[in-house]
C-alpha cells in the first residue's frame, strides 16, 4: 500500500513536471531572447548576453509614454470599477429588497455577455457621443465592462463580513455610508485588493477595447502600442520585442506577486468563483 | 439593549431572515438603494445602450462609407439573410465552434481539472513550480502571449526544434494548422483559470469521504468517477460556462497571432465581425453578426443562471 502510494506520487510529479515544462518553454524564450542581440524564434541561451535590447526600447515613444498611458487608463478604470462596485455591493449585501434578486441575476447575466460583440455598437455610440479617441470615454467603458464581475465578487467578499458590528454602529447613529467606510471596508480590504488587482491585470492585458476606441499614437496604452510597433512591419526585431514584452509585463507580475504573498493569490479568486 | 434607537429606514433585517421590504416606506427603500446608482448609470449608458443600439443597427444598412453612410434605412432581415447565406460567415461559425471545443471544453477544462487533481498528490516543490508556470502564462498580457506562442509555433520555433530532436518532421504550424495552433495557444493562456476553480472546489471535499471509498476498495479511476467528480459537479458546470463564454469572445490572441489567416482559416466570429464592420465599413452587417454573438452568449449565460438557481433551490 505504501509502495503504491509512493509510486502514484512519483507518477503525479513526473506528469506535472512534463506539463510544467511545456508551459515554461514559451516563457523561457522571452527571457533569453530579451538579452540576445541576434535573437531568433527558438529557445536558446545567448552566447553574449547583453542589455542592448532594453536600452533600444527604453525611450519615450516606445516605452515610457505607452506604459504611462496604460497606468492612467487601467488605473483610472480599475479605481472607477472598484468605487462603483463597493457602493453597489453594500446595499446588495446588507439589505434585502425585492430589487436585489433581479439585479444580481442581471449582473450575473452581464458577466456572460461577450464584450467583444458589444464593441461594434460601442464604437457607433462613441462616434455619436464624440467620445472616440478620448481617455475619459475609454476609461468609463472599460470600467463598465469590468463592473458586473467586480460587483459580484465584491458582494461575495462583503457577505463574509458579519453584520453585527454595523448594527452597533447604527445604534450609535452612524449612517450607512459611514458604517461602510469605518467598519466594513477595513474588515474586507484583502477582498477589495483581490478584486482591484485582478480588474487591473485584466485591463492591462486587454487589447481590443483600447485598440478600437483610441486612435492617436500618443494616447495608446502599452497593450496596443506593442502591436503597432512590432506587429505591422514585417519581420520584427525579436530581441527588442522580447525586451519590450518583459517591461510591459513587469507591472502585472509585481502586482500578482504582491497578491500571492499577502492575499493567498489567485486561489482566493478561485474560491470566490467556484460557486 | 432595551430600546430600538436606530431609525427604521437604515435598519437592515437580521441577515438570517431578511424580509421583503414590504412594510417599509418606498422612499426609504429607494434611499438605501441609492449607492447602486453609479453602477446602474454606467451599465445603462455603456452596456445597455450599446446593446439596444446593436439591436437597432443590425436591421439597417448603416455603413461608414457609401450609401449606408449618407442615409441609413431599415433593411429588415437582410443582414441576417446575407450572413447565413455567406460562406465566410458559416466558416467563422464553424471555426468558432472548433476553437471553443478544443481550447475551452476539452483543453482548458480537462487540463485544469487534471492539474488540480495531480497537484493534490505531488510534492510541494513540483506543485509550486507548475502552479507558477501555469499562472504566469495566464497573467501575461494577451498580445505578449500571442507573440510568445507565435514564436513557439513558427517554422524556426521551439516546437519544431523539439519535434526534430525526436525525429519527427516540423512545419510552420501557424500556416499548416492555424486553428489548432491558436486553440493550443488559448489552452496555454487560459488553463490557469480552470485549475484555480478546480483547486478551490477539490480542497472542500472532506478527506474522509475519499479515504472511506479507498477502504472499500475503489481504485483510482473509479474513485475519481464515482466519488470525487460528483462532489464537484457544480464547479464543473460553473467553470464550463465561464470558460466557454470567455473563449467565444477571444479576439486579441488570434488577431495578433494570425489575423484570422492564412486566408480565413482561423477567422473566428469576433474576427469576422471586426473585418466586416471596420475593414469593410459595413456597420449594419457587423452589428448583425455582433447580435448573433450576443444571442449565443445570452443563451449560454441563461443556461448558467438556471444551473446556479436549481442548485441553490
Amino acid at each position: 500500500m505504501i509502495a503504491r502510494d509512493k509510486m502514484s506520487k512519483l507518477a503525479s510529479n513526473l506528469v506535472l513536471l512534463a506539463i510544467g515544462v511545456l508551459f515554461v518553454l514559451p516563457l523561457l524564450w522571452v527571457l533569453f531572447a530579451s538579452i540576445n542581440r541576434t535573437a531568433g524564434l527558438r529557445v536558446e541561451f545567448p552566447t553574449h548576453p547583453t542589455l542592448g535590447n532594453f536600452k533600444a526600447v527604453l525611450n519615450t515613444d516606445t516605452t515610457y509614454r505607452p506604459v504611462l498611458n496604460g497606468i492612467i487608463l487601467c488605473g483610472g478604470a480599475a479605481l472607477l470599477t472598484m468605487i462603483c462596485a463597493v457602493l453597489a455591493a453594500y446595499p446588495l449585501s446588507r439589505f434585502r429588497t425585492r430589487f436585489n434578486r433581479p439585479f444580481l441575476l442581471t449582473v450575473l447575466f452581464c458577466t456572460g455577455l461577450p464584450i467583444t460583440a458589444v464593441m461594434v455598437p460601442v464604437y457607433g455610440l462613441f462616434v455619436q457621443l464624440n467620445l472616440v479617441d478620448t481617455l475619459g470615454g475609454t476609461i468609463m467603458f472599460m470600467a463598465t465592462s469590468a463592473l458586473p464581475f467586480a460587483i459580484w465578487l465584491t458582494k461575495t467578499f462583503m457577505d463574509g463580513v458579519p453584520i453585527s458590528l454595523e448594527e452597533a454602529a447604527w445604534v450609535d447613529g452612524a449612517g450607512n455610508m459611514r458604517a461602510l467606510r469605518a467598519i466594513v471596508l477595513p474588515l474586507m480590504w484583502p477582498g477589495i485588493a483581490v478584486v482591484l488587482i485582478f480588474t487591473f491585470i485584466g485591463m492591462w492585458g486587454n487589447f481590443f477595447v483600447p485598440f478600437m476606441l483610441l486612435l492617436s499614437p500618443e494616447r495608446l496604452p502599452a497593450s496596443v502600442s506593442i502591436f503597432t510597433f512590432f506587429g505591422q512591419y514585417g519581420e520584427p526585431n525579436y530581441g527588442q520585442l522580447a525586451a519590450y514584452s518583459l517591461i510591459y509585463t513587469t507591472p502585472v507580475l509585481l502586482l500578482y506577486l504582491l497578491l500571492s504573498r499577502k492575499l493567498g493569490g489567485a486561489f482566493a479568486l478561485g474560491g470566490a468563483i467556484k460557486g | 439593549m432595551t430600546t430600538t434607537v436606530a431609525p427604521t429606514a437604515s435598519t437592515p433585517a437580521p441577515s438570517g431572515k431578511k424580509s421583503g421590504g414590504s412594510g417599509k416606506p418606498r422612499a426609504a427603500n429607494l434611499i438605501r438603494m441609492l449607492p447602486l446608482s453609479p453602477a446602474i448609470g454606467l451599465m445603462l449608458v455603456f452596456l445597455a445602450g450599446p446593446i439596444l443600439y446593436c439591436v437597432y443597427a443590425a436591421f439597417t444598412n448603416m455603413a461608414l462609407t457609401g450609401t449606408g453612410a449618407a442615409n441609413v434605412k431599415f433593411v429588415g432581415l437582410d443582414n441576417f439573410r446575407k450572413a447565413f447565406g455567406s460562406g465566410a460567415f458559416t466558416n467563422a461559425i464553424w471555426l468558432t465552434l472548433v476553437f471553443t471545443l478544443i481550447s475551452a471544453i476539452i483543453g482548458q477544462n480537462t487540463l485544469g481539472l487534471g492539474l488540480a487533481l495531480l497537484m493534490r498528490k505531488s510534492t510541494k516543490v513540483v506543485r509550486n513550480f507548475v502552479g507558477t508556470a501555469v499562472i504566469g502564462a495566464w497573467v501575461l498580457p494577451e498580445v505578449v502571449a500571442a507573440y510568445l506562442l507565435s514564436a513557439f509555433f513558427n517554422d524556426d520555433g521551439t516546437l519544431n526544434v523539439m519535434l526534430h530532436a525526436v525525429g519527427l518532421p516540423g512545419q510552420d504550424w501557424l500556416y499548416a494548422a492555424p486553428i489548432i495552433a491558436v486553440s493550443l495557444a488559448n489552452i496555454w493562456r487560459g488553463t490557469a483559470f480552470s485549475m484555480l476553480v478546480y483547486s478551490a472546489a477539490l480542497s472542500e471535499i472532506p478527506k474522509e469521504i475519499e479515504e472511506s471509498a479507498e477502504m472499500d476498495g475503489a481504485g483510482g479511476w473509479r474513485r475519481l468517477l464515482f466519488v470525487t467528480l460528483p462532489m464537484i459537479t457544480r464547479a464543473i458546470m460553473t467553470n464550463l460556462m465561464l470558460i466557454t463564454l470567455q473563449t467565444l469572445s477571444v479576439f486579441g490572441l488570434i488577431f495578433a497571432m494570425t489575423r484570422g489567416g492564412p486566408g480565413t482559416k482561423s477567422q473566428t466570429l469576433p474576427l469576422y465581425m471586426y473585418e466586416q464592420a471596420f475593414s469593410f465599413s459595413q456597420i449594419g452587417y457587423g452589428t448583425a453578426i455582433a447580435l448573433v454573438m450576443l444571442a449565443i452568449g445570452a443563451v449560454f449565460s441563461l443556461i448558467y443562471l438556471r444551473g446556479l438557481n436549481s442548485e441553490a433551490a
